[in-house]
């Protein structure tokens, strides 16, 4: 188990490092269009072949996937700064914080993510340039996704709270922001890094079911969930097996990362 | 028990009252809000104009307005859909239905299918089904449901199957996870050490102890259903709650927003408190 996780997370970095690698390749624009070749299938000059407006599929995946695999993490820190935020710190501070903070995650999950989501991606701007969209998206996926997270980190800085070196320390007059800085972030650590690569493949999962819908990233910019809005045109699918990439690709990178975290859920 | 109904039951009133209210207000923050795109059409003379533009003027104030429109849900009027232009109550009847049958049918199944692939892989525990279980519930897991439901149409297959293939995989992944903890437990070893068949072990020493975390994961799993209606009720354009959330969120609709989200909220919150309870062991009289 401990090889396979191993070879989840060197696929992944792989997959990071290629698309990253191919924005330094100038053959892989992926908005400059060909219109002598329009829909066409894969060949030398066009690997994966290219789409109805006659962009190259495959810069298009590498930039998508870039994308989705660098912005995804961001809004993870977003989240996970909120949840520390809203979480650990009142679960430290404890009495009527703790209380309030529990109350406004029981909230917060109690509506269905992918409903709160859409009710506030379709609150905000969608006639946006394509890089403010990408950003809409991301930090939006960022400022929801923190409830979960949230409620774990606040478990344990409740445990925290009551351990006997906490108590110690408290004992010696130690400063507030040194026992958070010195005892409580260190002991908070893996379970923050835990959930910081839970959150990633369900941010990558949540911006592609948003892209799907339309309100996602904004074209010409693509991302692992706008490419698969190609699936829609289901008529002309079964002449093109290459339609299909952008899902291979989602399901290569979601389920690489999955096994690479796997087993981090309750870190020791 | 009564004390512990009524507690839940103001928890819900509670936390339906506050979704609403930050929809409301999510809405009353958006850009354009109030904008009338029937402002624009040169046919309308200006007093009609004015008469658009002050119909807007009480959902300025978005603690007055909820509030308002809270008190007259209580009295059964849910306000008219502006983007539909229907009432809105009218529209959640149609619509639920729908909606109820599409997540109950995939419910069932997905619940139907991970029972049958946890008694198989006790009953039958070959490495080979082991393995081809794992990875269908991994590959699922990583499928978005708009991916889903676009495969379901080319395909042809029912929508139902969609949310089964969303809710399998984490119904699967707890309900074995629950097997396994309590298979190592000493109350089963010594059933089985007093030569207990496997299907008696199972119904009689498993399922009462992971009763209640089944009952909680199905209240959960409700949630999951509703929010993957979403998405399959927009792409494969069935006319449900999930369409219409869609469609209220597109047309900033606030009265029928504001309806909906109270709507998924209830049925959520009601879901979860409802398995809570029945999972809850009665106390017994001293």
């Amino acid at each position: 188990m401990k090889r396979l996780r191993l070879a989840a997370a060197i696929l992944a970095c792989v997959l990071v490092l290629i698309s990253v690698a191919g924005s330094f390749v100038p053959r892989f624009d992926y908005a400059r269009q060909d219109r002598e070749h329009v829909g066409s299938r894969p060949s030398s000059g066009h690997w994966l072949g290219t789409d109805d407006l006659g962009r190259d599929r495959f810069a298009r995946l590498l930039q998508g996937t870039r994308i989705s695999i660098l912005l995804a993490p961001s809004a993870a820190v977003v989240s996970m700064l909120l949840a520390f935020a809203i979480g650990a710190v009142p679960g430290f501070a404890g009495g009527f914080a703790e209380r309030a903070a529990v109350t406004a995650i029981d909230l917060v999950l109690s509506i269905p993510w992918l409903f709160l989501l859409l009710i506030v991606r379709a609150m905000l701007p969608l006639n946006t340039s394509p890089a403010a969209s990408v950003t809409i998206t991301f930090l939006v996926l960022g400022l929801l996704g923190w409830a979960a997270p949230a409620r774990i980190l606040l478990a344990r800085a409740r445990s925290v709270r009551q351990a006997e070196f906490i108590i110690l320390a408290r004992s010696t007059g130690i400063a507030p922001y040194r026992l958070l800085y010195r005892h409580v972030i260190p002991n908070l650590r893996p379970i923050l890094l835990a959930q910081f690569w839970i959150s990633v493949p369900i941010f990558i999962l949540s911006e592609a079911n948003l892209s799907i819908l339309g309100l996602g990233v904004a074209e010409p910019l693509p991302s692992l969930g706008s490419l698969l809005r190609e699936l829609e045109t289901v008529l002309s699918l079964r002449a093109d097996i290459c339609r299909f990439a952008p899902l291979v690709m989602l399901v290569v990178i979601v389920s690489s990362l999955q096994i690479a975290v796997s087993g981090r859920e309750v870190p020791s | 028990m009564r004390s512990s109904i009524l507690r839940r039951l103001l928890m819900v009133v509670i936390t339906i009252v506050a979704g609403g209210l930050v929809s409301a207000t999510l809405v009353r923050c958006a850009p354009g809000f109030g904008a009338d795109e029937r402002q624009l059409d040169s046919r309308l003379s200006n007093d009609t104009i004015n008469a658009i533009q002050t119909s807007h003027a009480d959902e300025r104030n978005i603690v007055r307005f909820f509030f308002a429109s809270v008190c007259k849900t209580l009295r059964g009027d849910f306000g008219v859909s502006r983007s539909l232009n229907r009432p809105v109550r009218q529209l959640l009847q149609e619509r639920a239905a729908v909606t109820a049958a599409l997540a109950g049918k995939g419910l069932a199944l997905s619940w139907l299918a991970a029972a049958l692939m946890i008694f198989a892989s006790r009953f039958v525990p070959t490495p080979a089904l082991g393995i081809s279980v794992t990875l269908l519930s991994g590959a699922l897991l990583c499928l978005p449901a708009g991916v889903l439901a676009l495969l379901a149409i080319l395909f042809n297959q029912p929508a139902y199957l969609v949310i089964a293939l969303i809710v399998y995989p984490k119904v699967h992944r707890y309900l074995s996870n629950m097997v396994e903890a309590v298979r190592g437990m000493p109350h089963i070893l010594t059933a089985r050490a007093k030569g207990a068949s496997e299907s008696r072990v199972f119904l009689w020493h498993v399922v009462p102890v992971i009763k209640r975390d089944v009952l909680a994961l199905a209240g959960v799993s409700i949630g999951i259903a509703i929010s993957a209606s979403i998405p399959v009720e927009a792409l494969c354009g069935i006319p449900g709650i999930g369409q219409l959330s869609w469609q209220a969120a597109m047309g900033r609709d606030l009265p029928l927003l504001n309806n909906v989200a109270m709507l998924v909220i209830g049925c959520v919150v009601l879901a979860n408190s409802g398995a809570d309870l029945l999972g809850e062991e009665p106390r017994q009289s001293s």
